[in-house]
């Protein structure tokens, strides 16, 4: 009996956690939320393009020119100068993917951008569509004046770019870049080869600076300043600092993506204005409201105290799903609210197939106890069956999806998964501690349930 | 045992609202929407007074981009009624259907739309969908067409292999089927009916609604056969028909209940969720509905149907 007691306990505590997490790590719901802990801060919902406002851009990249085995590594390389190019526009959490030819996806491959927040469509193709830019740049001569900037702290911060002076020499001078590794210390250096006009130009800078330090801009910004070391009339340059093998695989990777690997042609585009989502987020908040309290009604009305249990164990359910959102996290989309809002009606059917089992099994005579555990257990085949069909089909759909499709799949599949756990392990704790109450005229007419007495 | 006594009548209807939506789909056919043929859809809202639609169609028509199709937002929803309470494009929008455009072209639409400048707009959305991505979606949706279907059917038999007297377990999973098809046709044909009438399309979601109801609507059949299951093996029942019988009445509140449920939650996402489900919703409302109506009225009765035609043989 303590024993029971003590379950009830727990599974209340651990509920009360989980809304109290969503709860606080929510600033709608908290009003002190500014001053929150970085953790309860760091778990918003993350809002799909069609919530947020955004745009949804689907490239098709031409391979034909690859030979069959690089495609996938060009494909790689397409991905990071597009990933590198959207980041430039300071866009928050950009998704750039690469989806590949295949039997499903048809024959083309394609890059999908998705750019949160940005409606004007019109720049940020422009900019993805642009060849990056790759500058060589050397030291300013020692008596060039240097940009500075004061801030309101009285902090100087020198302007990096006034050090340097352009040389003409730029990406389109390159040939390629490789990572190897230097012979005696196996230190990770990067090796670039210039084309003809590239090796001339660069011979006639590095003549004229060593010692001093060449700066290689990418897109405006410097990404390595190797000091040189003598004059190079081969074409070939070797940049070594200490950089990982990884950080050199980057360079590499950037340097040889001085311009799209493979032409890209845009095929289609989805805008979203912000007005437009954060309507829709409001209206599935309501119908997810609205849809809740009505079953709440109809299952207390109904199934009396196990309803009003079957209640609290949506609750904590919800509660559940909320949190998940937030610590996975889940993408949600439209059609992902409408999956979680679907869930919440799914979740309470393991309930009733319980509830009334246990009226069947007090109409045979039973006691209130023994009626309980069988309706657990008895309705446990039906509730494990009628639920896996509707996991086939949400994993099916999940695979089968568009970005937005998998918020509904994802959100219906988890919400299935959870509510079995919902249903049998929290309602199933509080009811076997509820029989407590007794055998009474009372407690039959409390666990009994419809228009009954 | 009401409903297995007249079991023909309740068949009849079942087999009357599938053929109705069967004849429904071919007349009307569906309204295939922008997602699986391509083409683009621009959704724009005037910030003083929306343009006539004459000046703008006169317009639109000359700009070479193919047919460009504007339809004003009204003030009205669907039944005519005004809409309250919702942020619409109200008296000032339009939304333009046109083949898919590139970024030129699009902007060469806003320009006109916008009559150079002189009536000012907001675009609130904007969604371009080339053929081949169109093609790729279709390639994809009956696949998961093909692939939930048939994981359905061998989940099916599987969930009823130790069911197999008096009727083989191969043959509930035929009626499983059977009511299956019932529950995905009807809210089909409903489609293509608000297709027809109030220009509901066929996108993704549609594709997603009627595989979700393939999902939802066999687990009311199954919850009701596993009480046949179970009262078979305890040996309830004279015959066969009397278990079924027996079974429904046992079951059959608990089925309505299960799917009411959903049902509260679908209609509250029709009447006050996002603009962009509610087709979605009403369409597995009845997907819902209709499989409520066919576990009990359908699947069961045609099981004892079969049972009898193997006795006469």
């Amino acid at each position: 009996m303590i024993k029971r007691l003590i379950s009830i306990i727990i599974v209340l505590v651990l509920g009360s956690a989980v809304v109290f997490f969503v709860f606080k790590s929510e600033p709608k719901l908290n009003s002190n939320f500014e001053t929150q802990s970085y953790f309860f801060k760091n778990f918003p919902f993350r809002l799909g393009l069609d919530l947020s406002g955004g745009s949804h851009l689907i490239y098709k990249a031409d391979v034909s020119g690859v030979e069959k085995g690089e495609i996938s590594a060009s494909m790689d390389a397409l991905r990071d100068v597009i990933e590198r190019r959207v980041n430039l526009f300071g866009v928050s959490e950009p998704i750039v993917q690469v989806q590949n030819a295949g039997f499903v996806s048809g024959g083309e491959d394609k890059l999908i951008v998705d750019l949160p927040g940005v409606t004007d469509v019109e720049k940020a193709t422009v900019m993805i569509g642009q060849t990056p830019l790759l500058e060589f740049k050397t030291e300013a001569p020692a008596d060039t004046p240097r940009n500075a900037t004061v801030d309101k702290d009285g902090k100087i911060t020198l302007d990096i770019q006034s050090q340097f002076v352009s040389t003409g020499l730029t990406g389109r001078y390159l040939k390629r870049a490789a990572l190897e590794f230097d012979q005696t210390t196996r230190e990770p250096r990067v090796s670039l080869q210039f084309d003809d006009t590239g090796t001339k130009l660069f011979a006639q800078i590095t003549k004229d600076n060593v010692g001093k330090m060449v700066a290689i801009y990418l897109d405006g910004a410097p990404i390595s300043t190797p000091v040189v070391r003598e004059e190079i009339p081969n074409g070939q340059a070797v940049i070594s600092g200490s950089f990982t093998p990884t950080e050199g695989k980057q360079l590499v990777g950037r340097l040889n993506s001085g311009a799209l690997p493979v032409p890209i042609t845009l095929l289609s585009r989805q805008t979203i204005g912000a007005v437009l989502g954060s309507n829709a987020v409001s209206a599935g908040v309501k119908s997810a409201i609205i849809g809740f309290l009505v079953i709440a009604l109809f299952l207390i009305l109904w199934y009396r105290l196990p309803g009003v249990i079957a209640v609290l164990a949506l609750c904590i359910y919800i509660a559940i799903m909320l949190a998940l959102f937030k610590l996975l996290p889940v993408t949600l989309t439209a059609a992902g609210i409408a999956g979680f809002i679907i869930s919440i009606g799914i979740a309470v059917d393991a309930n009733i197939l319980i509830f009334e089992r246990l009226k069947e099994e007090l109409h045979l005579g039973h006691t209130v106890a023994e009626a309980v555990s069988a309706g657990f257990s008895r309705a446990w085949s039906s509730i494990r069956d009628s639920n896996i069909s509707s996991i086939i089909s949400a994993i099916i759909l999940f695979w089968f999806g568009t970005s937005l499709i998998k918020g509904f799949a994802l959100t219906l599949g988890m919400g299935v998964l959870v509510s079995m756990f919902s249903a049998i392990m929290i309602s199933r704790v509080f009811l076997s501690g509820l029989v407590l109450i007794g055998e009474n005229k009372t407690a039959r007419f409390l666990f009994s349930s419809g228009l009954s007495k | 045992m009401f409903i297995v006594k007249n079991k023909k009548i309740f068949i009849s209807i079942s087999a009357t609202l599938v053929i109705l939506s069967i004849v429904s789909l071919f007349v009307f056919g569906l309204n295939i929407g922008i997602d699986f043929r391509g083409g683009a859809l621009t959704e724009i809202v005037y910030t003083d007074s929306r343009p006539a639609q004459a000046d703008l169609d006169l317009a639109l028509k000359n700009l070479g981009i193919g047919s460009v199709l504007i339809q004003p937002t009204g003030s009205t929803d669907s039944h005519g009624r005004p809409e309250q309470g919702r942020e619409t494009t109200g008296d000032l929008g339009y939304i333009v259907k046109s083949p898919d455009l590139n970024e030129e072209q699009h902007s060469l639409l806003l320009k006109t739309l916008s009559q150079d400048g002189k009536s000012m707009l907001e675009e609130k959305s904007f969604n371009s969908i080339g053929p081949s991505v169109g093609r790729e979606l279709t390639r994809k949706a009956v696949i998961a067409i093909v692939l939930v279907s048939l994981g359905i059917v061998l989940f099916i038999a599987f969930a009823f292999r130790r069911v197999s007297y008096p009727v083989s377990s191969w043959k509930y999973g035929l009626m499983a089927i059977v009511s299956l098809l019932h529950d995905v046709i009807i809210p089909i044909g409903l489609f293509a009916v608000l297709g027809h009438f109030y220009g509901a399309e066929a996108d993704t979601l549609f594709v997603v609604a009627a595989l979700t109801i393939l999902g939802l609507s066999v687990s009311d059949t199954i919850v009701i056969f596993d009480r046949i299951r179970e009262n078979l093996k305890n040996k309830i029942g004279n015959s066969f028909g009397e278990t079924v019988g027996k079974s429904l009445d046992q079951s059959y509140m608990r089925s309505i209940f299960t799917s009411f449920t959903v049902i509260i939650v679908l209609l509250s996402l029709f009447f006050f969720g996002p603009e962009s489900t509610k087709y979605f919703a009403l369409m597995l409302t009845a997907g819902m509905f209709f499989g409520t109506y066919s576990s009990i009225f359908l699947a069961s009765p045609l099981l004892v149907l079969i049972e009898q035609w193997q006795r006469k043989k």
